[in-house]
């Protein structure tokens, strides 16, 4: 098989995994005339899909083979899909062949699992081993951790990695027996437990003159959308309690999505990209919005697809506005819909300096008609409406005839 | 009229010793012109319009937050030819109001602060979108990029590619200019046409075959793509040739998959064997603590179990005369899978220490044995279990006293006592009881020593851990004598 069909597979198996940042890491670069690759904190998409997805890293697995059956997985133990392997070797050269064209930040690389857990984990360790030590890279590298893998390799994996992840994939243990047997939740805590140790005590001797590296760029986890029947509740849930107790730097939300030679027991349907855009905004309220899941839950658990959560909260907690821009604590803005964090600091800057009135806010582009109704401002007041039952629907988005009649 | 002729579009010193004399001047913004030398300005060529301007008379320095020098410095890299007089509008403005440019819904700042923000975007799009071609030539391989920035920004976009590349020998080729890099010094050169770069690299064809594969036809958001990669950087862009052909097959290839029938198990599966981990363990002797903690691991006899990482159970050797029991694991123990190892375990030792109790020899376990929990941001707060909790969790504890059969055991905390006699009482009456467990073996009881990490009063936490340490030292006696 050559490199392309190779390619082809490979990274065809690895497009499920929504993650490709490669931000957050430590600044680095390679010493002048020497060696390969920098981080500057911030990360860079080199280039976009029609999917909307940012293209930052390689993404692409070792090995679709795999012992495990997940129903929702194109690399199931049981799927038709033709079937690829990488040399440790062959990973190393292309990452280093991209990186030198500029396409790519590094590479993210994951595997099917092969033989056991610590085999598996040894072959991805051995490419981010290969490309530090061998060809000194300096680039990104975000490997995926097998929860069953051995500490000596978690720890190696961490010396070479910037980012590690394990995927809790399912929101509830149910889930997860049913679609993923060989999955175990205590398994990925406990490592997701291990890693929080040993990222936490990398951090508090970074001071040191010989600390030792781990995954400076933290760790994160992803969760399938829809491919059970979990509440948008649940989720949040689950998600509040992973950032809490592993620091997560990031919960990805992936829509279930058909795949190629999908199992007869998870039949494919359209992916429900509206719920995973909407699961994102929350988790946004939770990390910097000061909301908490029992506030943005949504009704019978599950958030509203028509508007936004803030919105929805904002509407169903009316008795907290009219907000006053020139007055209100940042805390207050901040629950203000179509004030995002960044208008809310330009605000706060502002209104030393002047009485922030209606013209202001087109000045600075704001969304009016969802943000009219709930603020004061030096020249107006909400009208009735914000007490009115008609404000909901004036701010939901009008239905479209899908079909017209022929 | 003042006329200005900087030395070229990005010329920020040029333009800075320029204003700072014009201002010092008291010169209005209205009556600048500023040019750069090359560009047109026939209009302002007039000779009348020249200024002797350095023998006017000056007046004192003066300083400008340096949040402006950060902006002008970024801002005037903008194309918009206006961009000269509007900074020297706002350093006016600076001049009797030091603060202005923190009115940030102010027009000016507002305009100035878009400029700033453009040309970041350009340069970070730079850093995305430039796609170098290996060329081999007699000195060896070398990078060739064409790039076609919006602003002037090849002079500051280039710093990253020489921290990035630094092993290459590389060249981005612009209309406006070019850079160089050797290995060592960035080379700067005028800027060619698009002819000058080469046509092709062999390794595209990978690229855009990894291009096509990571696209998921199912997920189509063409304006989201559209919005980070704008189509006036396609055109060098290798892949972008696939973009159209993409989105045209996207809704097919989806609909395919949906309605496609799903597909048999594979008949011969890539299973190699079943090789959970947990098997390479050999199950421990019934009736001993490593049968018990084995059994612990999967409880699920409170609510407790779902949110925790694991059970933390109890440890130490069978054999220990002293048995203690804490409250439930905290955010370490939770983590690491033992007791007592987090902030309060720490206090804990230390106080084991001073009374010359050997934590080795005795066995430490919780009444509570998952963590109990409020998630907060990037923490966990600590809740305390409740009866039903503690009442659940008691058969580990029983069970635990059951195989060790100490001489004594040590409550520490008022949910210990609760579990080991079943009943509700305040410290300071536990502290005064003879009080036995429900099976009879001797009990003392005192604080937890997270208490002592809570006390914010100094005299007060001397005073509590001084208690704390004569009730160990009864207890090391009690020990001794048993």
């Amino acid at each position: 098989m050559d490199m392309l069909e190779k390619l082809g597979i490979l990274a065809d198996a690895a497009k499920y995994d929504a993650s490709c940042a490669s931000s957050g890491t430590d600044k680095k670069h390679a010493p002048a005339g020497k060696g390969l690759g920098s981080t500057e904190g911030m990360g860079i998409c080199h280039s976009y899909a029609p999917d909307g997805r940012c293209i930052s890293l390689l993404k692409v697995l070792l090995t679709n083979a795999c012992n495990f059956d997940c129903l929702y997985c194109v690399n199931r133990a049981s799927s038709n899909v033709p079937r690829a392997r990488f040399t440790v070797a062959e990973i190393v050269k292309l990452t280093l062949d991209f990186y030198r064209r500029n396409y790519i930040e590094g590479l993210f690389l994951s595997s099917g699992i092969i033989r056991n857990p610590d085999y598996t984990m040894e072959q991805v360790v051995a490419v981010a081993k290969s490309l530090r030590l061998d060809h000194g890279f300096h680039g990104y590298i975000h490997l995926k951790t097998i929860p069953e893998a051995s500490e000596a390799l978690i720890t190696e994996a961490g010396l070479y990695a910037d980012r590690l992840s394990i995927n809790v994939e399912l929101p509830t243990e149910t889930a997860l027996t049913a679609l993923a047997p060989e999955k175990s939740i205590p398994s990925i805590r406990r490592t997701m437990g291990r890693l929080r140790l040993k990222l936490d005590e990398a951090k508090s001797e970074k001071h040191l003159k010989h600390a030792r590296r781990f995954a400076p760029a933290g760790q994160s986890t992803q969760m399938i959308i829809g491919a059970d029947d979990s509440t948008d509740r649940s989720i949040l849930d689950l998600s509040a309690s992973l950032y809490g107790s592993y620091r997560l730097k990031r919960v990805y939300y992936s829509a279930f999505s058909p795949i190629p030679d999908s199992s007869l027991k998870l039949p494919p349907r359209a992916p429900p990209l509206m719920r995973e855009h909407r699961l994102y905004q929350a988790d946004w309220l939770l990390r910097f919005y000061g909301f908490e899941v029992s506030e943005i839950g949504g009704k019978g658990g599950m958030l509203d697809l028509d508007i936004d959560p803030k919105l929805a909260w904002a509407l169903a907690n009316r008795d907290r506005f009219p907000v006053d821009l020139n007055r209100a604590p940042r805390e207050a803005l901040l629950r203000v819909p179509g004030l995002g964090a960044k208008t809310v600091e330009r605000l706060i800057s502002a209104r030393r300096h002047r009485t922030i009135r209606s013209d202001d806010l087109v000045q600075l582009r704001l969304p009016l008609a969802k943000l009219m109704p709930f603020v004061v401002l030096g020249d107006h007041k909400p009208s009735s409406l914000l007490d009115s039952e008609r404000l909901s629907t004036l701010l939901r988005p009008k239905p479209t005839q899908m079909q017209l009649p022929f | 009229m003042h006329r200005i002729a900087l030395a070229g579009p990005t010329d920020f010193k040029g333009w800075r010793d320029a204003a700072r004399r014009l201002a010092r001047q008291g010169v209005e913004p209205a009556d600048v012109v500023w040019t750069v030398a090359g560009e047109s300005s026939d209009l302002f060529a007039a000779p009348g319009l020249e200024t002797p301007a350095a023998t006017a008379p000056e007046g004192p320095a003066f300083a400008v937050p340096r949040a402006f020098l950060d902006l002008a410095e970024t801002a005037i890299l903008h194309s918009d030819p206006e961009r000269f007089a509007l900074l020297y509008t706002m350093l006016c403005r600076l001049r009797t109001n030091h603060d202005a440019l923190e009115d940030s819904v102010d027009p000016l700042v507002i305009r100035l602060n878009g400029f700033a923000k453009a040309v970041r975007r350009d340069i970070h799009k730079m850093h995305a979108f430039v796609r170098f071609r290996a060329v081999e030539t007699e000195a060896g391989e070398c990078f060739i990029a064409w790039f076609e920035p919006e602003h002037h920004i090849v002079e500051a976009a280039a710093a990253f590619f020489a921290r990035r590349f630094a092993s290459m020998r590389w060249s981005i080729l612009t209309p406006e200019r070019s850079v160089h890099w050797d290995g060592e010094i960035l080379r700067l050169s005028e800027g060619v046409d698009r002819s000058a770069a080469p046509g092709e690299d062999a390794l595209e064809d990978l690229w855009r075959r990894y291009y096509a594969s990571i696209f998921n036809p199912a997920r189509l958001k063409v304006q989201a793509m559209m919005s980070e990669m704008p189509q006036k950087y396609w055109r060098n862009l290798p892949e972008a040739s696939l973009i159209k052909p993409l989105i045209d097959q996207a809704e097919r290839r989806s609909a395919e998959m949906v309605q496609s029938a799903t597909t048999p198990a594979n008949p011969r599966p890539q299973r190699a064997r079943p090789a959970p981990a947990e098997a390479k363990e050999a199950p421990a002797m019934a009736g001993t603590i490593g049968a018990l903690r084995a059994e612990a691991a999967g409880c699920r006899r409170c609510p407790l179990w779902a949110p925790a990482t694991q059970t933390v159970f109890g440890e130490g050797p069978e054999d220990a005369e002293i048995v203690f029991v804490g409250e439930q694991p905290g955010d370490q123990e939770d983590l690491a899978g033992k007791p007592f190892v987090g902030p309060a375990g720490q206090v804990f030792d230390a106080a084991l220490r001073d009374v010359g109790i050997d934590r080795g020899r005795v066995y430490v376990t919780n009444a509570v044995k998952h963590f109990k929990f409020v998630p907060r941001g990037k923490r966990r707060l600590h809740q305390k279990p409740n009866v039903a909790e503690i009442v659940a969790c008691h058969v580990w504890l029983e069970q635990e006293l059951q195989i060790l059969r100490p001489r004594l055991v040590v409550a520490l905390g008022l949910t210990a006592v609760r579990s080991l006699t079943g009943k509700t009482m305040t410290l300071a009456s536990a502290r005064e009881q003879k009080l036995q467990t429900e099976t009879g073996t001797a009990l003392v009881a005192t604080i937890h020593p997270s208490y002592l990490l809570r006390l914010p009063d100094e005299a007060m936490k001397a005073r509590e851990h001084a208690r704390f340490l004569e009730d160990l030292r009864r207890v090391a006696d009690l020990a001794r004598v048993a």
